[in-house]
């Protein structure tokens, strides 16, 4: 493992039960950099990042996290790897029965015997620095989208973490939320030196913060680089994909018999 | 609702729940206190206990003395034998002290009635005293009702 | 047929044992550990609110009326005996050793146990459970376990007070109402009902359903499919099997209690 990358998975295959979603699949994350990860949906991408979290285990290859095997690790080990990473769920996933101010205290307060003031002051800094200090007493049902959202992300960062995970971020999202989204994902990564992975499906904003993307399909990565790069890629699939095209490589239409035939045997 | 009035809210449930554990300890059970202190144990033969269980009040004039800790058959004379717990308040009972079952009511419990004897003037009286293991003598079995109700009427035929 | 019949057979089994074997893990990993007492007892009394004082209206509530009917059915039955002075035992008795754990651990399974089951659900459905994982928390510590101890601690309480209200509910109507003598009244019930015998095994099976409802309804919550529908499917299993499962086990400790 090198020492510039935070993430690395080697030969990694996941299945749900008969179901390959990863066959064999190689990836790195490294360090300090915002990493875009995009493919179709139900392609697996929420699965890559439970398996990175250690909540689900590869049924082969490894997953290496700074430095450690995530899936050889003993639950207490595994409990103390996760302090080091954060995620940001597709929701949001506040707590809804306290107020933002607590749902951003939650992990310093489980970790953490800090006396009141310094706690408060931690986490105004944290709301602070994702434009809530205002909102501090008001309920996640009282949030809209955005603004929930980015509670969840000042929850994220609330425990300094060297890694975090964003599950499609962006969905549900106004232009304006989404802008202030992709503004404070890029200022955090560099104010705070952390390292972000992105998954998503709205190509053109990941593409427009992301230092290095990967695209997966088929059970399988079919293309990775810097966003320059993957623009002027030959490939059809990734074309396809970039441009968001409907027909191409991955087709439009499920597997099935020509339409013709099926219509004929309907009026036979 | 803020943290202090749930805590107070739930310190109420809690003391509520000791109040009623407290009243049905005090005023719908009995505690059944005579042989939770220090007890001393005698034992009695029957012929028949009828319906005596183990537990079963031991009085002395409507007063609970102790509880039957144990019933069990003696193998040689084929008798009942019913072992008591008395409790260590009610000491001194002599040896002469008859031990009857007998029924609450036309129907209801049996229970064993303690009937005090007398001590003989003139001889040691500690030693015509029951104490921890002794074994009373003079005892009534239980009435049986179908025995009873044969016995009257045999004695009405018998008159005839 | 027969072979469908056997393969069904066979499929519930093994997913009953599968069940049985997840849900007795699930427990272990909650609450074996030393609970970190500051931490954890706000936590324990916060769901000894919801779950033990909100329950309050409804057991002593149906407490009181069903004491009420066992002494308006116990006299109108006794009186034909002219045994109306055993009313006391026969109410206290019922209400000690069968009513009231049994019928409280029914209410509370369908008020507090459905609640657990839909909140804990719901928690799952949002991703707070993922989420509270990935902050390094783990939510067997922090959500199902006090939730649990909540539901074992309240439930005896809650069966005490609807036994107590109960007997009160009988003495109103079988003495102030319909004239049984108060001093037979409490002074047969003293005499036959024993505090061992009857409120502490009364106690003791209320323990007992405590530990299975309460398991029963975290359980199902934490394992259930994460949408709308399994929330609503896991709901309604939590009361029934918690139903269920109280009434047969209610069986079997009367007849190990009581049984001769
Ligand atoms: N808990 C689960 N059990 C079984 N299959 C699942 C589960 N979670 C996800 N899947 C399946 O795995 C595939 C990948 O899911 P996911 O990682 O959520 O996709 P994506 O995030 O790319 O949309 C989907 O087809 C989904 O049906
Ligand atoms: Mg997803």
């Amino acid at each position: 493992m090198s020492a510039d990358n935070i993430v690395e998975l080697k030969k990694v295959t996941f299945s749900r039960g008969e179901r390959v979603i990863y066959d064999a699949i190689d990836l790195h994350i490294p360090r300090g950099k915002v990493v875009a990860v995009m493919g179709p949906s139900g392609i697996g991408k929420t699965t890559l990042l439970r398996l990175i979290a250690g909540q689900i285990k590869p049924d082969q290859g490894s997953i290496n996290f700074d430095g450690q095997i995530i899936n050889k690790m003993s639950r207490p080990e595994l409990y103390e790897a996760r302090k080091k990473m954060s995620m940001l769920f597709q929701s949001g996933a506040l707590f809804t029965e306290m107020n933002v101010f607590d749902n951003i205290a939650f992990p310093i307060r489980e970790h953490f015997d800090l006396c009141p003031d310094v706690l408060q002051s931690m986490v105004l800094m944290k709301l602070n620095s994702v434009g809530l200090r205002g909102a501090a007493e008001l309920m996640p049902s009282e949030l809209s989208g955005g603004m929930a959202r980015r509670a969840a992300l000042a929850r994220a960062i609330a425990l300094d973490p060297q890694l975090i995970m964003y599950d499609e971020p962006f969905t549900g999202q106004d232009p304006i939320s989404m802008g202030v989204l992709l503004k404070l994902i890029r200022q955090l990564n560099d104010a705070l030196g952390l390292t972000s992975i992105i998954v998503s499906h709205d190509v053109s904003e990941v593409m427009s913060i992301a230092d290095y993307a990967y695209i997966l399909a088929n059970k399988k990565i079919i293309g990775q680089g810097t966003p320059d790069k993957l623009f002027k890629s030959e490939s059809p699939l990734i074309h396809q994909f970039l441009a968001g095209e409907d027909d191409g490589p991955v087709p439009f239409h499920y597997p099935a018999q020509p339409l013709e035939q099926q219509l004929k045997e309907i009026f036979d | 609702m803020n943290n202090r009035k749930i805590e107070i809210l739930v310190g109420g449930f809690i003391c509520i729940g000791l109040a009623a554990l407290l009243f049905l300890a005090l005023s719908v059970a009995n505690t059944s206190s005579v042989t939770n202190g220090e007890t001393y144990r005698l034992y009695g033969k029957f012929d028949n206990i009828g319906g005596l269980k183990v537990r079963s009040p031991v009085k002395v004039g409507g007063v609970v003395v102790g509880r039957v800790t144990d019933i069990s058959l003696d193998q040689e004379s084929y008798l009942a034998v019913v072992s008591m717990d008395i409790s260590g308040r009610y000491k001194g009972f002599p040896e002469s002290s008859t031990l009857s079952i007998l029924t609450a009511g036309l129907l209801g419990e049996q229970y064993l009635g303690l009937e005090p004897g007398f001590i003989m003037p003139g001889e040691d009286p500690e030693s015509q005293i029951l104490t921890d293991g002794d074994t009373i003598q003079d005892t009534k079995s239980a009435l049986v009702l179908e025995e009873l109700i044969g016995q009257f009427l045999f004695s009405q035929s018998s008159e005839d | 047929m027969l072979g469908n019949g056997l393969a069904a057979l066979g499929r519930n089994g093994t997913n009953i044992i599968m069940a049985l074997g997840q849900s007795g893990l699930m427990l272990f990993n909650a609450i074996w550990a030393l609970p970190n007492f500051s931490k954890n007892a706000p936590l324990v009394i916060k769901q000894l609110y919801v779950v033990g004082v909100q329950s309050l209206a409804i057991i002593l509530v149906s407490g009181l009326f069903i004491g009420m009917v066992l002494g308006l059915q116990g006299y109108t039955i006794l009186i034909g005996y002219g045994a109306e002075n055993s009313l006391g035992p026969m109410v206290a008795l019922s209400l000690l050793r069968e009513l009231g754990p049994v019928v409280t651990a029914l209410l509370f399974a369908g008020r507090a146990g459905s609640a657990l089951t839909a909140e804990i659900g719901l928690m799952k459905a949002t991703e707070q459970l993922s989420s509270m994982e990935l902050m390094a928390v783990d939510p067997l510590r922090r959500v199902i376990a006090p939730r649990f101890w909540a539901g074992f601690i309240s439930m005896p309480i809650l069966a005490l007070l609807f036994s107590s209200i109960g007997i009160i509910g009988g003495h109103l109507v079988g003495v102030e109402w319909l004239g049984v003598d108060v001093g037979n009244f409490w002074s047969v019930m003293q005499a036959a009902v024993d505090f061992q015998d009857d409120v502490l095994n009364g106690v003791i099976k209320s323990l007992v359903f405590a530990f299975v409802v309460t398991w029963i309804a975290v359980f199902r919550g934490y394992s259930c499919e994460p949408t709308s529908e399994g929330i609503s499917k896991a709901t309604t299993q939590t009361v029934v099997h918690a139903s269920l499962v109280v009434l047969g086990m209610d069986f079997v400790l009367t007849s190990l209690m009581f049984g001769e």
